[in-house]
C-alpha cells in the first residue's frame, strides 16, 4: 500500500513527537512559509490545490480563506474538531497520532489570512487526543514553531485548545462559534457568514481538523503534486472511516474518485458477520443511507451525488441484511431528537414526535397509519428547519422510506414491534436519555 | 428620504424604505405574515419558522448579467426552492413574494401544528386566552384535529416563578426567546437564558433576586403564549373581561402611556384597575413600561384611602361633610391676612389642579405663589423649562453625530424608560454618550466619555469648562439629561443654568432635537412648577394658614396656626393637621401632567373615585367661590383652556390637540396582538410638546455641598415612597 499522506503514524512510528516529525519534513512548509512567503502566495497555493472542506460540506478551502476581509483586524482561524457525527472518527486518530500536522495545517492557514490566533476546539469527550494535541502544542512553542515573532520575522501565532461540553449541534460552525464564545451552543442567523462576522463578530476561518492536516503537504510539494490526486473537482485524498458489519473497522486512506464504495468494504474485509451487506451510511446518521445495489459508486463528491447521497464525512457505516431498518432509523432519530438544540420548531418538535412514534412501532403498538404519519411528520420538517441539523434529521426517515419501505411495512404486517429486544431497548433507552422527556 | 425598493407581495406592487424586512412590507399594505418569534422591535432570529414565504428575484441571464424577460415583455422571477423566513430577509430590488400559496400555508399548518405537539390545551385557565398570538394564529391555521398521541404530551412545571414578579409555565412555552431577546437587546439585563437543549430547552433566570430587571414586566406582554404571566395580574381577570382607559404614568418625569384595565369586583360592586398596560406613544415610552409603573398603582385601591373629609374636634380628626369642610376653609381664610397664607403644592398633582392652586393663592386670597414640593426640583424648573426639547424632539431620532450627556443622573433608577430609548440611541444608532456623576450608573457601560467629580459638585464641575463637554461643540444635536442627585435647590439650578449656557454655547439652544432633560422625580414636577411659577425663596417659618396639597415632605410644610391638607392618604401632615380634604386618586379623574422632556398629556378617568374623593381642583374652587370668586370652571378641560390662554408653554394647545392621534410604527397595539404583543394601540392622545420659554435671572454660582445635601440618599427606583408601598407584589424589592 501507498504511504499515507494523513494516517502517518500508521507508518512512521512516534510522529507525533517533534523531533520524529521534524526528521519528516514537519514544519519546513511552516518555516518555509513564515520566512520567505506572504500569506497570499500561501493562500494561492491551497486555492490552486483544489482542497475541499473534509467536514462535510466540501466547500472548497482557499476560496473560504480569500473570503476574509484584508482590513479587519483580529481575524481568527478556529479548528473543527468537535467530529460528532456517529461513525466519524478520523478527525480522532489524526489528532491524537499526528498532531503535528494539524497544528502546522492550522498554523499555514492563519499565516495565510493573516490571523494571529488560532482555535482548536475539541468535543469535551476528546479527552485522550486533547492530550496529545497539547502536548504537541508545549512541544511547539517550544522548539519556537509557535508563539512571538516566529523565526525572526515580525509575525506572531498562538494555538488554543478549547473543549466543548459535548453536543452535535456544535459540529455546525456557527453554533462551534457560540460555544467558544462561551454561549449556549445554537446555530447563528446567516448571513453574515464567519468569514465577515465569526469568532467574537470578526472575520474568521473556520476548518475540519482534516482540512488543515493537508496544508502542510500542499504548500511543501506544490498545488500541481496534490492535483494530481484524485479527479478534477475532488482533488487529493480522504480519510474514510468505515464501521459496523465489516471484519476490519478504521481509518482508510483514499485517493479520492479512484476507488468504489465495494471497494472500500473489501477493504475493510467484508461482511463480518458473513451476511450480505445490506446498506450503508456514507456519512454517518446525517446521510442519505445507499443500498448494496448502488455500491458501484466511486468515491468523490460527483459521483456521490449522482446515486442520491453525498460524500460528506466520509463516516461508512456498513449494515448487514439483519438489520431492520425501522429499528435503524429510529436509533438515528433517538440520536437527532437528543442533540436537537432547540432553537427552531421543526426540528425540536419533530424529532421529537418522529421518536415517539418510532417507539410506537417498536413497542408493537405502531400500525399502517403510523408509517404514514411518520412520513408526514418527516415531510413537515423538511426544508423548514434553521440550520443543516435539522435536515439532516429527516435523512434516516427519507431514505430508509424510499429504498426500505418494505422494511416498514413487514414491521407491522408480521407484528414484529414488542418483541422482548425492543422492550428491553425501549426501557434501556427511557432511562438513558437525560436532559429530555 | 431613504432608497425605496420596489417588490410585490401577492401581487400588489409596493415600495418600502431600503433594509426593511419582508415581514414588515408586507405590514405595511395590511398583510399579515404570521410570526411567534419575530417582534418588531427585537432584532430578528427567525427561529420559530412561522413566517415562511415563497421569496423570487428577478432572473438574471449568467452570461449577459441581464435581467431576462418573458414574450410579454415582463420581468421572469427566479423563486427560490426553499422557503424564506420573512422576519430575517430584507426587501431587494424586484423581488417577489408569495404569503398566501399553498407551499406556504403549508408550512404555516406544518410548524403551528408542530408547536401545538408540545403545547397544553388549557386555554380556558390561561391568563393569555383571549388575546394570545397562539391562540389566534391556532384558529387561523391550525388543525382541527390533533395527530399527536394525548398521552405522548409532555408535562412541565406549570407555576415556576422567574423572581417574585414573574411567572414561567413551561408547558406554554414555545421557545422563542422573545423574552431573552428583550432582557439582551433592550433591557441590557442579561438575565434570563435558554437552559438544555432540544425538547427540554426552557427558560431560566440566574440572578439573584430571579429575573433582577426594571423592565421585566415587558417580556410577558410580548410572550406570545400565556408562558409568561405576572405576579400582579395572573389569575386576577380575563382579558375580555376587563374595560380600558387610556392614562399616564405619574411615577417619574417620563410620562410614559398606559391602558388601565379595570374590572368589576362584583363582591363589592366597585370597578378596581387589574393591569396597567403600554399604550403606544412612539415618542415616549414606545411599547414599554418600567415595573414600577406597571405595578404601583395598587394605592388607588388601598384599604387606607381617605374617604370623607376630616375636620379636627376636640382634638382630634373626625369624619365631616365637603360643605362643613370647605366652609371651615373659606370662614378661616377670610379671616386671616393673604400674606399670612402659605400653599405648597406637591408635584403629583395635575397641571389643571396647580394650575387653580396658584390662582386660589395668589388672586383670591392675596398669598404669595405658592411653594411646590419637593423644593430641590421646583428650583430649577423654569431653567428647564427654558431649555428644554425642541417641538419635535424625539430620542429615537438621536443616532450618529449626536451627543448625549449625563449630568449628575441615575437614568435607569429616576427615568427607566428614557434609559431604555438613550440605550439604543447610543449602542443601536451611534450617538455619543458622555456621563458625569460621582458615583457609576448602568449608563456608564455605553460611556464614550466619563467624567467624575465630587458628591454634590456637579455645578461646580460643569462651571470649570471639562474637557468632556467640548464634545457639544462638534455635535448634530445635543440632549442634556441631568439630575439633582445631593444637591441643595440653589446648587441644582446652578447646574441647570450652567448646563443651559453650554448648550447655547455650543449652538444647540434652538435646535428641534436638543436641549436639557431633568430627572424629576414624579410624573409632572415641569407641569405643576409651569402652573404655579413658584415662590423660589426660604419658606417663611410660621404662617396663619398653610394648605398642603399633595405634599409628601414635612420638611416642606411651614408650621401653621391651622393647616389644611388635601391628600390620598392620612400622611403625618395630614394626621396633624386641621382639616384633611380625600383627594381623588390619577386613575379617577380627568386631567393633564407635562413631562420631562415638555410633553402635555392627558389621562382619563378609570372608575369612580374612592368614597367621597374629589379631584383637587374641585376643592380648590369649591373654596374660592365661598371667598366670593366666579369660578365655574367644568372640570379639567376648561381650566386647562384658561392655562393654554394665560401661559406662553401652552399658548396654542387644549384638550382636542392633546387627544390627536397619528399613525405609529410599527404597527402594533390591539388589533396586532398576534404581531406587537398585548400592548395597547394609542387612540386617546399622543399629547403635544409645549414650547420653550425664556427665563431671565443672571446664573447664579454654585455654593458647597452641606451635609443635608450630601446624606440625601442616591434616587433609586423602588425607594419605598407614600405610593409605592401599597403594592404588595413589589414589597421585596422596596428600598
Amino acid at each position: 500500500m501507498a504511504k499515507h499522506l494523513l494516517l502517518r503514524d500508521l507508518d512512521i512510528p512516534n510522529i507525533r513527537e517533534i523531533e520524529v516529525y521534524q526528521a519528516n519534513d514537519g514544519y519546513a512548509a511552516w518555516h518555509k512559509a513564515v520566512t520567505t512567503m506572504k500569506g497570499e502566495d500561501v493562500l494561492g497555493i491551497v486555492k490552486d490545490a483544489g482542497l475541499r472542506g473534509r467536514g462535510g460540506a466540501g466547500f472548497p478551502a482557499g476560496l473560504k480563506w480569500s473570503f476574509i476581509p484584508k482590513d479587519v483586524f483580529p481575524k481568527y482561524v478556529v479548528v473543527n474538531g468537535d467530529e460528532s457525527e456517529p461513525g466519524t472518527f478520523k478527525d480522532h486518530q489524526l489528532i491524537r497520532g499526528n498532531p503535528h500536522q494539524v497544528i502546522e495545517g492550522t498554523a499555514l492557514c492563519a499565516f495565510a489570512i493573516g490571523s494571529n490566533l488560532a482555535y482548536i476546539y475539541l468535543r469535551g469527550e476528546f479527552s485522550e487526543p486533547g492530550k496529545a494535541l497539547e502536548k504537541a502544542l508545549d512541544e511547539a512553542y517550544a522548539k519556537g514553531m509557535l508563539g512571538k515573532n516566529l523565526f525572526g520575522t515580525n509575525y506572531s501565532l498562538d494555538i488554543r485548545v478549547h473543549y466543548g461540553a459535548g453536543a452535535y449541534i456544535c459540529g455546525e460552525e456557527s453554533a462551534l462559534l457560540e460555544s467558544l464564545e462561551g454561549r449556549i451552543g445554537q446555530p447563528r442567523l446567516k448571513p453574515p457568514f464567519p468569514a465577515t462576522n465569526g469568532l467574537y463578530n470578526k472575520p474568521t476561518v473556520i476548518n475540519n481538523v482534516e482540512t488543515l492536516a493537508n496544508v502542510p503537504l500542499i504548500v511543501h510539494n506544490g498545488a500541481a503534486w496534490y492535483k494530481a490526486m484524485g479527479t478534477e473537482k475532488s482533488t487529493g485524498v480522504k480519510l474514510f472511516s468505515v464501521s459496523g458489519h465489516v471484519k476490519n473497522p478504521g481509518n482508510y486512506e483514499l485517493e479520492l474518485g479512484k476507488f468504489s464504495i465495494q471497494d472500500l468494504l473489501d477493504m475493510a474485509g467484508g461482511s463480518s458477520t458473513g451476511r450480505p451487506i445490506k446498506a450503508v451510511l456514507p456519512a454517518g446518521s446525517s446521510s442519505p443511507i445507499i443500498p448494496a445495489a448502488n455500491f458501484g459508486a466511486k468515491l468523490d463528491y460527483e459521483s456521490m451525488g449522482t446515486i442520491g447521497s453525498v460524500l460528506g464525512s466520509c463516516s461508512f457505516i456498513f449494515m448487514d441484511d439483519s438489520v431492520n431498518m425501522v429499528w435503524a432509523a429510529r436509533k438515528m432519530i433517538r440520536f437527532f431528537k437528543h442533540e436537537s438544540c432547540g432553537k427552531c420548531t421543526p426540528c425540536r418538535e419533530g424529532t421529537n414526535w418522529a421518536l415517539k412514534l418510532y417507539n410506537k412501532m417498536l413497542s408493537g403498538e405502531g400500525g399502517k397509519a403510523d408509517i404514514d404519519l411518520i412520513a408526514d411528520v418527516n415531510k413537515q420538517i423538511i426544508g423548514k428547519c434553521f440550520c443543516p441539523l435539522g435536515e439532516f434529521a429527516t435523512s434516516s426517515m427519507t431514505f430508509t422510506l424510499k429504498h426500505f419501505k418494505q422494511d416498514y411495512i413487514d414491521f407491522v404486517e408480521k407484528k414484529m414491534g414488542g418483541s422482548p429486544e425492543f422492550l428491553a431497548e425501549l426501557a434501556r433507552d427511557a432511562h438513558a436519555t437525560h436532559g429530555g422527556h | 428620504m431613504a432608497d425605496l425598493i420596489n417588490l410585490t407581495i401577492d401581487g400588489v406592487a409596493l415600495a418600502v424604505p431600503k433594509g426593511m424586512l419582508i415581514v414588515d412590507a408586507a405590514k405595511t399594505i395590511e398583510k399579515d405574515i404570521p410570526v411567534f418569534c419575530y417582534h418588531p422591535k427585537l432584532k430578528p432570529v427567525g427561529l420559530c419558522r412561522m413566517c415562511l414565504v415563497e421569496v423570487g428575484t428577478p432572473k438574471i441571464d449568467p452570461a449577459t448579467k441581464q435581467i431576462v424577460k418573458d414574450e410579454a415583455g415582463a420581468t421572469v422571477i427566479a423563486w427560490q426552492p426553499k422557503l424564506t423566513t420573512a422576519c430575517t430577509t430584507p426587501v431587494s430590488e424586484g423581488m417577489s413574494v408569495r404569503t398566501q400559496s399553498k407551499p406556504v400555508i403549508d408550512a404555516r399548518e406544518d410548524v403551528l401544528e408542530f408547536l401545538l405537539t408540545s403545547h397544553p390545551l388549557d386555554c380556558p385557565v390561561c391568563d393569555k386566552g383571549g388575546e394570545c398570538p397562539l391562540q389566534n394564529l391556532t384558529l387561523a391555521h391550525g388543525p382541527a384535529v390533533s395527530r399527536y398521541d394525548y398521552a405522548d404530551k409532555q408535562h412541565n412545571d406549570k407555576h415556576a416563578p422567574l423572581g417574585d414578579l414573574m411567572f414561567i409555565d413551561r408547558e406554554r412555552c414555545i421557545q422563542c426567546a422573545r423574552c431573552i431577546r428583550f432582557q439582551d437587546d433592550i433591557a441590557d439585563d442579561h438575565v434570563l437564558q435558554f437552559h438544555n437543549r432540544g425538547r427540554a430547552e426552557e427558560v431560566i433566570t440566574f440572578s439573584t433576586p430571579g429575573f433582577d430587571s426594571y423592565f421585566g414586566g415587558n417580556t410577558s406582554d410580548i410572550c406570545p403564549v400565556g408562558a409568561l404571566t405576572t405576579a400582579d395580574f395572573r389569575f386576577k381577570g380575563r382579558p375580555w373581561e376587563l374595560k380600558t382607559a387610556a392614562s399616564v404614568c405619574g411615577h417619574c418625569a417620563v410620562g410614559c402611556n398606559t391602558a388601565l384595565n379595570t374590572r368589576l369586583n362584583t363582591r363589592t360592586g366597585v370597578r378596581e384597575i387589574k393591569r396597567v398596560m403600554p399604550r403606544q406613544n412612539e415618542q415616549v415610552n414606545e411599547i414599554w413600561l418600567c415595573d414600577k409603573g406597571r405595578y404601583g398603582h395598587h394605592f388607588t385601591h388601598a384599604a387606607n384611602r381617605l374617604t370623607h373629609p376630616l375636620i379636627r374636634k376636640d382634638g382630634a380628626l373626625q369624619e365631616a361633610t365637603w360643605e362643613s369642610a370647605l366652609q371651615l376653609i373659606s370662614d378661616k381664610l377670610k379671616t386671616v391676612p393673604g400674606q399670612k397664607v402659605v400653599g405648597v403644592i406637591g408635584d403629583r398633582l395635575a397641571t389643571e389642579d396647580a394650575w387653580l392652586f396658584g390662582r386660589l393663592m395668589t388672586d383670591v386670597i392675596g398669598a404669595a405663589p405658592a411653594f411646590v414640593s419637593p423644593r430641590t426640583a421646583s428650583a430649577y424648573a423654569d431653567v428647564a423649562r427654558a431649555a428644554g426639547l425642541g417641538a419635535d424632539a424625539d430620542f429615537k431620532a438621536l443616532g450618529k453625530g449626536d451627543v448625549i450627556v449625563v449630568v449628575n443622573g441615575d437614568v435607569e433608577e429616576q427615568a427607566p424608560v428614557w434609559f431604555l430609548r438613550l440605550r439604543q440611541a447610543v449602542v443601536d444608532r451611534g450617538a455619543k454618550l458622555i456621563v458625569a456623576h460621582h458615583r457609576s450608573t448602568k449608563m456608564h457601560r455605553y460611556a464614550a466619555g466619563i467624567a467624575r467629580f465630587a458628591p454634590g459638585a456637579a455645578a461646580q464641575w460643569v462651571a470649570g469648562q471639562p474637557a468632556e463637554l467640548a464634545a457639544l461643540k462638534d455635535a448634530r444635536n445635543a440632549v442634556i439629561v441631568f439630575g439633582d442627585e445631593k444637591l441643595s435647590g440653589h446648587n441644582a439650578r446652578a447646574l441647570a443654568q450652567s448646563l443651559a449656557h453650554a448648550l447655547a454655547e455650543a449652538g444647540h439652544a434652538d435646535k428641534p432635537n436638543s436641549g436639557l432633560v431633568p430627572l424629576y422625580p414624579h410624573g409632572n414636577t415641569q407641569g405643576v412648577c409651569d402652573a404655579v411659577d413658584p415662590s423660589r425663596g426660604a419658606m417663611p417659618e410660621s404662617a396663619d394658614v398653610a394648605w398642603l396639597a399633595g405634599v409628601g415632605d414635612p420638611a416642606d410644610a411651614p408650621r401653621a396656626g391651622f393647616t389644611i391638607v388635601s391628600e390620598l392618604f392620612l400622611t403625618p401632615l395630614a394626621a396633624a393637621a386641621d382639616v384633611v380634604l380625600p383627594a381623588a386618586a390619577p386613575a379617577e379623574r380627568e386631567g393633564s401632567y407635562t413631562s420631562g422632556d415638555l410633553r402635555a398629556q392627558r389621562f382619563w378617568p378609570a372608575h369612580p373615585a374612592h368614597g367621597e374623593s374629589r379631584p383637587d381642583w374641585w376643592a380648590f374652587q369649591e373654596v374660592a367661590r365661598r371667598m366670593g370668586k366666579d369660578w365655574s370652571f367644568g372640570g379639567p378641560e376648561a381650566i386647562f383652556a384658561a392655562l393654554a390662554a394665560a401661559h406662553p408653554a401652552y399658548n396654542g394647545l387644549s384638550y382636542a390637540g392633546l387627544a390627536a392621534v397619528k399613525p405609529q410604527w410599527p404597527m402594533v397595539g390591539r388589533a396586532e396582538v398576534n404581531f406587537g404583543g398585548t400592548v395597547y394601540d394609542n387612540t386617546a392622545g399622543l399629547g403635544a410638546r409645549t414650547a420653550r420659554v425664556p427665563v431671565g435671572g443672571a446664573a447664579e454660582a454654585p455654593v458647597e455641598p452641606t451635609l443635608a445635601d450630601l446624606t440625601r440618599p442616591e434616587p433609586a427606583l423602588y425607594r419605598a415612597g407614600d405610593l409605592i408601598r401599597h403594592s404588595a407584589v413589589l414589597a421585596g424589592r422596596l428600598v
